[in-house]
């Protein structure tokens, strides 16, 4: 059923919640400044309620089932996250209290840095980005910052392969670098004749994910780093598809420079449906001083008595701010408390059974779906969502077939180099009988796209609305419902 | 697919009819079939503009997929298809009347002999089929 | 502890994988840095954690045990019950992006509602779904002025009463872009005094102009004629707001603004030391393509029922690539949410009400505090819920003063702007009460006296 917006459901009148009358004498209001009208719809707490636990019921979440969006490490969120976020010594303190009120949490993002750091193997952490991006759009200033430092001035260019997730090139193009895409080789990875070629003394910087978004090793990471190097430019690491690496291999072992993590992917914080986020930054030890900033530092050392003091401290040659206050510090808390529920053998078998769930699934698919760099895959893998026999099912098709299944489909069209791409990330808090369940629906489907193929084409047929017209909404663009009278017109 | 004969054809999937010294051009039948139905388009040049052969002059939007429109030739340009802003769905409709982009004065006729004929730009789409 | 395989299941899926163990599966990992040793504390319990989170929480002092006139970019305002019973509803808070329209209408409809309310406040006609926090958002606005003028104009206007926060956050983005010329908050004698010199820079090669509205110091300027001067070169004006202020303030569409952005925290967000919070972005139509970030548009499905989806996505980064608008691909979705739940239970005669109780509050302290001696409040333009004090000595003194007596004293100017040394700026919000206020002023009386 339809649900009508707020706005339809306003009656003139209503009140959600009242506020008590003012216990102080009235100023006069600023003359000339006062707003004649404020078009907000008029609800009681009920209406509003109801209205947003219908919205809600009509959302696939990852407490009702498997999320298997690649690149999107979609786990399951430990409750007590929520709850320790929530804590009001956290929750209700101002971001520019004085620091010896706010020990705590300072304490708190210390110490996240430090796991962070060895759980990285890298030199310093920066929790201000507020997202992946975010964090990309911080290596790749800090990049910039770090040649210009140096008086290097002819790098123009940073190399990215053509695996990588979009944000790697818009990240460099929004710093002023001019991006130059690298070919994958036969096995998916970076094709090391291309690099070389590639590697004079105008590289800024390689951008690289490993695994890659094909869910691969990048087999010859530590030759790959090297020639970059070699050749002066930093390596940057898109920490998107850490899952697969915890206690498996440190990013600042095999060469990274710079690496941002996605504290909503791999430490279980939610996704929000679409945020808050939270991307800090991890730099090599001589990186550490370009780290945007302030960040959590111990100015004063405790002894086994007294805890030490912490403050903020604004690295020497910082990039600047790239965010106000201290960063996503509710997301911090929800990281920090996973982190800590783990230890090192935990957080190995988290990334090993990631790694175990997605063999899994690819053993048991790709009989069916073909898979374009077929070997032992690390958290997540790519099959094509099309075949030779079934001409007019597309991928989109099968996702669309798996939401009748009850499954939220896997992400399609990416990584673009495969063709119709399935990209598949069960991640390591799924059972074999959820993988199994899984398995068994794509198996039918691709039985159904070659005996049923409208099945495919008219799914999904049980949800609120079925395919959405998207030609319309792009051409009509209806962004906002406020004003009834207003003919709508495209934009 | 319409590949008219008397066109010629850029690698990008634009074309162009010589007219005396003027170019005119457009997106080919091949690239709109390619993008969908086209829900936005955009000029990044104006009228007086020097454009150079490979240089971006305009985008394109499909609901899924963007693309930049390039400059067949070199040249100035003497006028622009100002319908289009409005009803780009012209492109989809007729990419090689009504949704013509641009007329540039040509600077250099010797650049045309790069341009493709149909045959040569009716074998290069094939190709990219498969 | 979430994760499920028996010895005998993960025995199974290793056969059908066909390898032996799951050392197996990392082959491919070169030897020399496989298996690290992390040196982490060992694994707690859920018990264990708990209580040691709680000792941690408790470390700190917060609004709770404090009155609160702290602001400055963050605000202490109530938040209705039911916000927090919503943004706790599963369906929302672990759902990814609505990459699946059909099975996201519940957050796709959500933000729907969120674009139409916030162009509702700011008087815009298109918003988007929301960015990381307001010093990004205004930063993202930078980036849109950029791009509208195809960086052929260069200079970026930025008032001195503009958070200085997002003024830095402002200049970190636009690092990236050679020759640009930021200008207008160069720290002067008269920080507060502004608006005449901002007019004066505004020049033909004008890309954008940023003013806050209430500013920084709290001020409520007029900047119609502001606008019209942007306009008149060719520029945009972007005014960064507070969206409680609008529930009694006119909003900037009404006076020319082409670009509003602001921190939606005010919104039934809690404080959380500085986030999540919420960037608001709103636009006139004929920009809409400019936006950077996530649109959520109205269509119909295949059998003509309304439903919503992402929309205008093949101008953003997974397609673009380096040719995107912005990077960013997120949004702050459960922030918005919020927002959404609680101008939804506030209302119209709600959010008019929190504001007029900000109003007469903050002009209740000033005036109390304007009649202690030694103290000044410089105010003299209208002013909403904040508002600057000269103090007798270092306002992180008296700060230190004020705490022993269980109060959050105000932000100190002077870090900011050295004009503005011993300076304070009070905030006071409907969680203010007038004993509170009270309190206060005696004890900053006291501490002139001392």
């Amino acid at each position: 059923m339809t649900e009508p917006t707020l706005f339809e459901l306003s009656s003139p009148g209503r009140r959600g919640v009242r506020f008590p009358e003012p216990d102080v004498p009235k100023s006069a209001l600023p003359e000339g400044f006062v707003r004649k009208e404020l078009p907000l719809p008029e609800l009681t707490e009920v209406d509003v309620v109801r209205h947003f636990v219908h919205l809600s019921q009509k959302n696939y979440a990852v407490d009702y089932g498997i999320y298997p969006l690649g690149s999107c490490t979609m786990k399951y969120n430990p409750k007590i996250n929520e709850d320790m976020a929530r804590l009001p010594g956290f929750a209700l303190a101002h971001p520019l209290q004085p620091i010896d009120t706010v020990q705590g949490s300072l304490a708190l993002m210390y110490e996240l840095q430090e796991l962070l750091k060895e759980i990285t193997g890298m030199g310093a952490v920066s929790l201000q980005p507020a997202a992946g991006a975010h964090g990309e759009l911080t290596g790749v200033l800090i990049i910039r910052a770090y040649h210009k430092s140096r008086g290097d001035t002819k790098r123009t260019k940073i190399l990215i392969p053509d695996s990588a997730h979009g944000t790697n090139p818009a990240s460099s193009a929004m710093s002023g670098y001019e991006v130059v895409q690298l070919p994958s080789d036969k096995r998916g990875n970076v094709d090391l004749e291309a690099l070389k070629a590639a590697c004079d003394e105008t590289v800024a910087g390689l951008m690289l994910t490993n695994p890659n978004t094909l869910g691969l090793f990048e087999e010859n990471v530590l030759e790959v780093t090297r020639v970059v190097h070699e050749a002066g430019g930093l390596v940057y690491g898109d920490g998107a598809n850490l899952n697969a690496l915890l206690g498996i291999a440190r990013p600042g072992d095999m060469g990274f420079d710079i690496l941002h993590l996605n504290l909503h992917k791999t430490f279980s914080t939610p996704h929000g449906g679409g945020g808050p986020g939270s991307g800090p930054v991890a730099v090599i030890e001589p990186l550490a001083e370009f780290l945007p900033g302030p960040i959590v530092t111990i100015l004063e050392e405790g002894s086994d008595e007294v805890p030490p003091l912490y403050g903020f401290k604004m690295p020497s040659r910082s990039i600047g701010r790239v965010k106000a206050f201290h960063g996503h510090f509710g997301v911090m808390v929800r990281a920090y408390t996973y982190i800590m529920m783990h230890g090192a053998e935990g957080l190995r078998k988290v990334a090993e059974h990631a790694v175990l769930n997605a063999n899994y699934l690819l053993a048991r698919l790709r009989h069916v779906y073909k898979v374009p760099y077929d070997r032992i895959c690390k958290h997540e893998f790519v099959t094509e969502g099309i075949w030779d026999d079934a001409p007019e099912i597309h991928a989109l098709d099968v996702a669309k077939r798996l939401i009748d299944y009850d499954f939220h489909p896997p992400t399609n069209y990416f990584p673009l180099i495969v063709r119709e791409a399935l990209m598949i990330e069960p991640t390591e808090t799924e059972s074999k009988q959820t993988l199994d369940k899984f398995a068994d629906a794509m198996i039918k489907i691709a039985e159904e796209a070659h005996t049923q193929p409208e099945l495919l084409k008219s799914a999904p047929h049980n949800t609120p609305v079925g395919r959405l017209d998207e030609v319309k909404a792009a051409k009509e663009l209806v962004l906002c419902c406020w004003f009834p009278e207003r003919e709508r017109q495209p934009a | 697919m319409n590949i008219p004969s008397e066109l010629k054809y850029t690698t990008t999937d634009e074309w162009v009819r010589v007219e005396g010294n003027t170019a005119i051009m457009g997106v080919t039948d091949y690239a709109q079939s390619q993008l969908s139905d086209i829900v936005f388009f955009e000029f990044h040049v104006e009228i007086g503009d020097e454009v150079k052969k490979g240089g971006v002059i305009a985008t394109l939007e499909s609901v899924k997929a963007a693309a930049d429109v390039n400059a067949p030739i070199s040249g100035k340009v003497v006028a622009r298809n100002e319908t289009l802003t409005e009803k780009f769905e012209l492109i989809n409709s007729d990419p090689y009347g009504e949704a013509w982009m641009l007329k540039i004065e040509i600077s250099n006729p010797q650049e045309l002999n790069s341009l493709m004929d149909a045959v040569a730009y009716q074998k290069y789409c094939e190709e990219r089929e498969h | 502890m979430f994760l499920p395989h028996t010895d005998s299941e993960r025995s199974e899926m290793l056969k059908t994988i066909g390898v032996s163990s799951i050392d197996d599966l990392f082959q491919d990992v070169p030897e020399k840095v496989r298996y690290p040793t992390l040196n982490l504390p060992p694994a707690l319990t859920e018990m264990e954690v708990s209580a040691q989170l709680q000792q941690m929480a408790l470390a700190n002092e917060t609004t709770q045990d404090l009155a609160c006139f702290l602001g400055a970019g963050a605000y202490n305002h109530y938040i209705p019950a039911a916000v927090d019973h919503i943004l706790r509803r599963n369906e929302f808070y672990t759902a990814y992006t609505p990459y699946q329209p059909e099975v996201s209408q519940g957050m796709l409809q959500a933000i729907f509602e969120y674009q139409s309310l916030m162009c509702a406040l700011t008087g815009m006609e298109v918003s988007n779904a929301s960015h990381y926090d307001g010093a990004t958002a205004t930063a993202e606005a930078g980036i849109m002025a950029y791009h509208t003028f195809r960086g052929k104009r260069t200079r970026f206007v930025l008032s001195p009463g503009i958070h200085p926060q997002y003024r830095q956050v402002f200049r970190t983005y636009m690092s990236g872009y050679e020759n640009l010329e930021i200008v207008g908050d160069e720290v002067e004698d008269n920080p507060m005094n502004y608006l005449e010199r901002l007019g004066g820079l505004v020049n033909s090669n004008t890309a954008l102009v940023i003013v806050q509205y209430p500013d920084f110091f709290g001020q409520i300027h007029d900047f119609a004629p502001l606008a019209e001067k942007v306009h008149q070169a060719g520029g945009l004006l972007c005014v960064v707001v507070n969206p409680i202020a609008l529930g009694l303030l006119k909003p900037p569409g009404e006076f020319g603004a082409d670009i509003v952005v602001g921190d939606g925290q005010p919104l039934g967000i809690p404080l959380s030391f500085g986030g999540p919070y919420l960037g608001i972005f709103t636009t006139r139509k004929e920009y809409v393509r400019r936006i950077a970030g996530r649109l959520v548009g109205e269509t119909v499905d295949t059998q003509g029922r309304r439903g919503y989806v992402l929309t205008l996505t093949a101008r953003e980064q997974h397609i673009r690539r380096e040719k995107a608008t912005s990077n960013i691909c997120t949004n702050q979705g459960l922030m918005a949410l919020a927002a959404t739940v609680y101008l939804a239970l506030v209302g119209k005669e709600g959010l008019r009400q929190v504001a007029e109780l900000c109003y007469h509050k903050a002009h209740y302290a000033a005036q109390r505090i304007a009649e202690i001696p030694g103290y000044r409040v410089l105010n003299t333009q209208p002013f909403f819920h904040e508002f600057v004090v000269q103090c007798p000595k270092p306002v992180a003194e008296i700060n230190e003063y004020l705490l022993d007596y269980g109060i959050l004293g105000g932000y100190d100017l002077g870090q900011d702007y050295t004009a503005l040394t011993n300076h304070m700026l009070i905030a006071v919000t409907e969680m203010n009460s007038r004993e509170e206020i009270e309190t206060l002023v005696e004890y900053l009386k006291e501490f002139a006296h001392d």
